[in-house]
């Protein structure tokens, strides 16, 4: 087993790692930002390291300076939590160079899942299906809207190197791709220090799912079950729920197929999701992407099938099985997540500032995953995630006044946030209906 | 005269019109970044843009002027 672990992370997600190491008995390591030094998470961890200044770039992002924690602390093994370096190929090889043990699966399915122009290929060839796009990266315009032609209007323009819904545009004709196509460059490059461009079918009345995997110490890969992604702003999500309300048993049955052979396609260990696009009209499903890391909304999955995913992804990491008869599984009743974000509830933009008040609902089928507390003060470097508010209820019906109740117990004062969006969203016919597609939130607010 | 003030706590990450620029109603003058978000600044009448308080790389507070337009 794995003694000891330094989590490469910050708020939410730390803190949602260390209560499970120290379940397991496993000593656990924080590293923290100037910016974060009070939050929660640097407390209950048994011993926390500052790396550095608030921006990323001097901080979590810094190989070195985590790299340099771990040595000093003596651990054993690196959790990445998600985003930061969790999707860093070179920082996955760097970490297992130093003699640690890296949670989460080779740098080379990092590699291949990283580059989203070669997933698709691969995943083609491995016959999951994907959605008509470029099969090498656009160099110029002329070749986009060559390309684009052939594809057939509208298209998605995304970075090759991208992920998480980051520097997507969609264009509806020649005249917005030649418009959009540089500034999608600028950002590419900006975002993820990489400028390849590629091309994809847009489908316009699409449900976001993804499957959750977990590849086995003997490379079988387990497919976990769905969530449904679809409630989101910018493409960035804002709730999910499993399971889907727009996936049939059957479809279910052969998106969860597709993910584990996804999986299988690049040797997968550990925990990672399969994200597809569900088109609402035909119920084609598309491979989008893969994450190679834990997802953010994973506390739904936990809900509904009682298994603990970080504490698969330290067996895993030590070379154990998982903890559960993979044979005996069971999704039981409804979850749903609700991101309580730092932003205003109308616009959706941006609100930094100190935490005044800070009070969680609790009850019945009710978990807080918390990055703060009162008297915290966020900052305007990280995401603008504070909470994950999920509840679990023995059907769709019975979690979703859950829900209502609960938004309604979580006061938080000083920052703006998007609770009172989640009370619209709770009571808006076309989410009670479930049938729903990407573009409900943009309906909510014309 | 329209003075246009940030909105939010943020970082400049773009600043896209320079002074003496004319500028119509909704062009963007400057793009902010927070919490991992890019937040345009945009001009809220047509004029000319007379003056531009910020740099690339400041980090602005909520209420602080961005640019002025005549």
């Amino acid at each position: 087993m794995i003694e000891s672990v330094l989590v490469a992370n910050r708020g939410e997600i730390a803190r949602r790692v260390i209560r499970t190491a120290r379940r397991m008995g496993i000593r656990v390591v924080a590293v923290y930002s100037e910016a974060d030094a009070a939050l929660p998470y640097v407390r209950e961890a048994d011993e926390a390291v500052p790396i550095g200044p608030a921006p990323p770039a001097s901080s979590y992002l810094d190989v070195r300076a985590v790299l340099g924690a771990a040595r000093t602390t003596g651990v054993a093994a690196i959790h990445p939590g998600y985003g930061f370096l969790s999707e860093s190929a070179a920082f996955a090889a760097a970490v297992i160079d130093a003699g640690l043990t890296w949670i989460g699966p080779s740098p080379a399915a990092i590699e291949q899942m990283g580059d989203k122009i070669n997933a698709r290929n691969l995943m083609e060839q491995a016959g999951v299906p994907v959605a008509a796009g470029t099969r090498e990266p656009v160099a110029d315009v002329a070749a986009a809207t060559a390309e684009a032609a052939r594809i057939g209007y509208p298209v998605m323009i995304k970075a090759a190197a991208g992920g998480g819904g980051i520097g997507m545009t969609a264009v509806g004709s020649e005249t917005e791709l030649r418009a959009g196509f540089e500034t999608a460059r600028t950002r590419a490059e900006r975002f993820f220090g990489n400028p390849s461009i590629l091309l994809e079918r847009y489908v316009e009345h699409a449900r976001h799912v993804e499957v959750q995997i977990l590849g086995r110490s003997d490379a079988r890969v387990l497919a976990l079950g769905e969530r449904d992604c679809s409630v989101q702003r910018r493409h960035q999500k804002i709730a999910e729920e499993t399971p889907s309300p727009g996936v049939t048993p059957e479809l279910r049955a052969r998106m969860l197929a597709a993910a584990a052979r996804a999986g299988e396609t690049v040797g997968y260990r550990g925990a990672g999701t399969v994200e597809f696009l569900v088109d609402a009209t035909t119920k084609d499903f598309m491979f989008l992407e893969m994450n190679t890391r834990i997802q953010v909304e994973h506390p739904i999955t936990e809900m509904v099938t009682g298994i603990d995913l970080v504490e698969q992804q330290f067996l895993i990491a030590a070379g154990e099985d998982v903890s559960f008869r993979p044979e005996s599984v069971r999704a039981e009743g409804h979850a749903v997540e609700l991101r309580v974000y730092a932003e205003d509830p109308r616009r959706f933009l941006p609100s930094p500032g100190l935490i005044t008040e800070w009070a969680e609902p609790s009850g019945p089928g009710v978990r807080v995953d918390a990055g703060y507390e009162a008297g915290n003060e966020v900052t305007p470097f990280y995401d603008p995630l504070l909470a994950k508010l999920c509840v679990h209820g023995a059907s769709r019906d019975e979690a979703l006044q859950r829900a209502r109740v609960a938004v309604g117990g979580f006061r938080v004062r000083g920052p703006k946030t998007n609770l009172p969006f989640h009370v619209e969203l709770l009571d808006s016919d076309e989410f009670i209906s479930g049938c729903y597609d990407t573009s409900v939130v943009a309906r909510l607010r014309p | 005269m329209t003075e246009v003030r940030a909105e939010m706590v943020a970082n400049v990450w773009q600043v896209v019109a320079s002074e003496g620029d004319q500028v119509a109603d909704g062009d963007t003058l400057v793009i902010l970044e927070s919490m991992k978000m890019e937040i345009p600044v945009l001009a809220e009448s047509a004029g000319t843009l007379t003056k531009v308080a910020v740099a690339e790389g400041d980090v602005v507070q909520e209420g602080d002027l961005i640019a002025v337009i005549e």
